[in-house]
């Protein structure tokens, strides 16, 4: 039989109460149970960082980790973002640089991208690159996504 | 695909998480980062039938500095490590592999017990070990143990551990006065796992003296060759002709032949990151 449990964890700034197969994960859980299909799933076993999400305040593979294990967690997915304006300026930059095609990488390209932005990562492409090295683009060919993201930084030091 | 079913625990203490591995009916495997084994239950690989979440022991956690070493709690993830303000200072070598090993999102979850518990062949952690002579203390409800690196990995994902413990930390001498270190992998991108690496460390650089270099992603578990580091002792880090006569005691490697990587490429790529690292060091 399949264990159950219950959590309670914030999303997106809502307070959040279910019943969740433990085997779940949380990407799953997100998706499925609360139809935030923002984040999406690609490989399932992390590889390609589709699924990233924050969890108190840091990019991890949504399916790398078990919606059991997010009880007591504060979760932010892309859908988060565009309620506040934390990535207006990341995603205004995507948009202007052509920074992506298909759009299945973006949820987890702009939270990788935006953990950097927000550390204070400076506008080197080597150090870009090596930052997203988690998230699989297949359509871009990444350079639109480092000029987008060296935009934003370039904008935040001269403001 | 998704993971099989389990049961799922969380205990909040070490007694409690070794009695539920002490109990052989309960089919239980540990479940630390989640960034290997999360992967093998979605192959389906995995299929444990309990699993018990570390995440909730307290003591398994953090970082603790008595001068001459740093004892690391197993629960200590990547990120723990490289946001510990001393790592430079105390721990060059692991400041040094820190970020190669995967990437920023799993870093964010990865510990170090988890992975040298995995002992994946191609895996940072085990090597820095070895080079950095650690020692590894495993528990289970009977006591507790302690096993020095060099005789904890004994090949593919197979180390000293007994099902029933838990790699609870590691010790790991801190660095010495003018201690040198070097590390330098091989990776077909950024974050992969490497086809050779080699971390090292010597008490001084020109002329290299008391080198410990330690390979991984070449053979089965991590491995110091007596031989290569004889043949560079004494010698200047850009000796061409020692760097040969080092090269030779690849004789002695079963070198990984796979899709990645054949045999003789990896010995090449060994010699090149021998190189390499030694140019840094
Ligand atoms: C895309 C990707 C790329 C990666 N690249 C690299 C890389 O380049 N280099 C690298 O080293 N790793 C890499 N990893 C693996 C990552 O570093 C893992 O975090 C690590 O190998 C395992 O640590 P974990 O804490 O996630 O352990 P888990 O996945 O939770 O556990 C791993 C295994 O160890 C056992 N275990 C865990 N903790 C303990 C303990 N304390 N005592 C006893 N047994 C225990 C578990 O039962 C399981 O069998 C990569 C992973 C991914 C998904
Ligand atoms: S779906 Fe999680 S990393 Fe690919
Ligand atoms: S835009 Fe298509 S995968 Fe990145």
């Amino acid at each position: 039989m399949t264990q159950t449990q219950s959590i309670q964890l914030t999303v997106n700034g809502e307070p959040v109460n279910a019943s969740v197969p433990v085997r779940m994960n949380l990407v799953d859980f997100l998706r499925q149970e609360l139809g935030l299909t923002g984040s999406h799933v690609g490989c399932e076993h992390g590889v390609c960082g589709a699924c990233t999400i924050e969890v108190d305040g840091a990019p991890i593979r949504g399916c790398l980790m078990l919606a059991v294990q997010a009880n007591g967690a504060t979760v932010t997915t892309v859908e988060g973002l565009a309620d506040t304006d934390r990535a207006d300026a990341l995603k205004a930059a995507f948009r202007d640089r052509n920074a992506l095609q298909c759009g299945f990488c973006t949820p987890g390209m702009l939270t990788s991208a935006l953990s950097y932005v927000e550390s204070g990562g400076p506008a080197d492409r080597t150090a870009i690159r090596e930052h997203i090295s988690g998230n699989y683009c297949r359509c871009t060919g990444y350079q639109a996504i480092v000029d987008a993201i060296c935009d934003v930084i370039g904008k935040e030091a001269k403001s | 695909m998704k993971a099989p079913d389990f049961r799922y625990e969380r205990p909040e203490s070490l007694s409690a998480a070794l009695a539920l591995l002490a109990d052989e009916a309960n089919g239980a495997q540990p479940l630390a980062g989640g960034q290997s084994l999360m992967p093998m239950l979605n192959f389906r690989v995995a299929a444990p039938e309990m699993l018990v979440d570390l995440s909730g022991v307290a003591e398994l956690r953090g970082i603790s500095d008595s001068g001459d070493s740093i004892r690391i709690g197993a629960m200590t993830r990547y990120r723990d490590l490289a946001e510990w303000s001393d790592l430079e200072a105390k721990l060059p070598l692991v400041a040094l592999a820190l970020p190669h090993i995967a990437h920023h999102a799993i870093r964010n979850r990865g510990t170090i017990g988890g992975s040298i518990s995995l002992a994946d062949p191609a895996a940072e952690m085990p090597a820095l070990m070895m080079a950095l002579d650690a020692e590894i203390t495993l528990t289970s409800a009977d006591g507790e143990r302690t096993v020095p690196a060099s005789e904890f990995f004994l090949g593919f994902y197979e180390t000293a551990r007994e099902e029933n413990e838990l790699v609870t930390s590691v010790r790991v001498p801190a660095a010495t006065s003018g201690q040198r270190s070097a590390f330098y992998e091989l990776a077909p991108r950024h974050g992969d796992y490497a086809m050779a690496g080699v971390a090292m460390v010597a008490d001084a650089a020109s002329p290299i003296t008391n080198l410990r270099a330690a390979f991984f992603g070449i053979a089965g578990q991590p491995i110091r060759l007596s031989v290569l580091e004889a043949a560079l002792n004494g010698k200047a880090p850009d000796d061409e002709a020692a760097i040969t006569v080092a090269t030779a005691a690849f004789d002695e490697v079963d070198f990984i032949d796979d899709l990645k990587a054949s045999a003789a490429t990896r010995r090449h790529l060994a010699g090149v990151v021998l190189k390499r690292a030694l140019a840094e060091l």
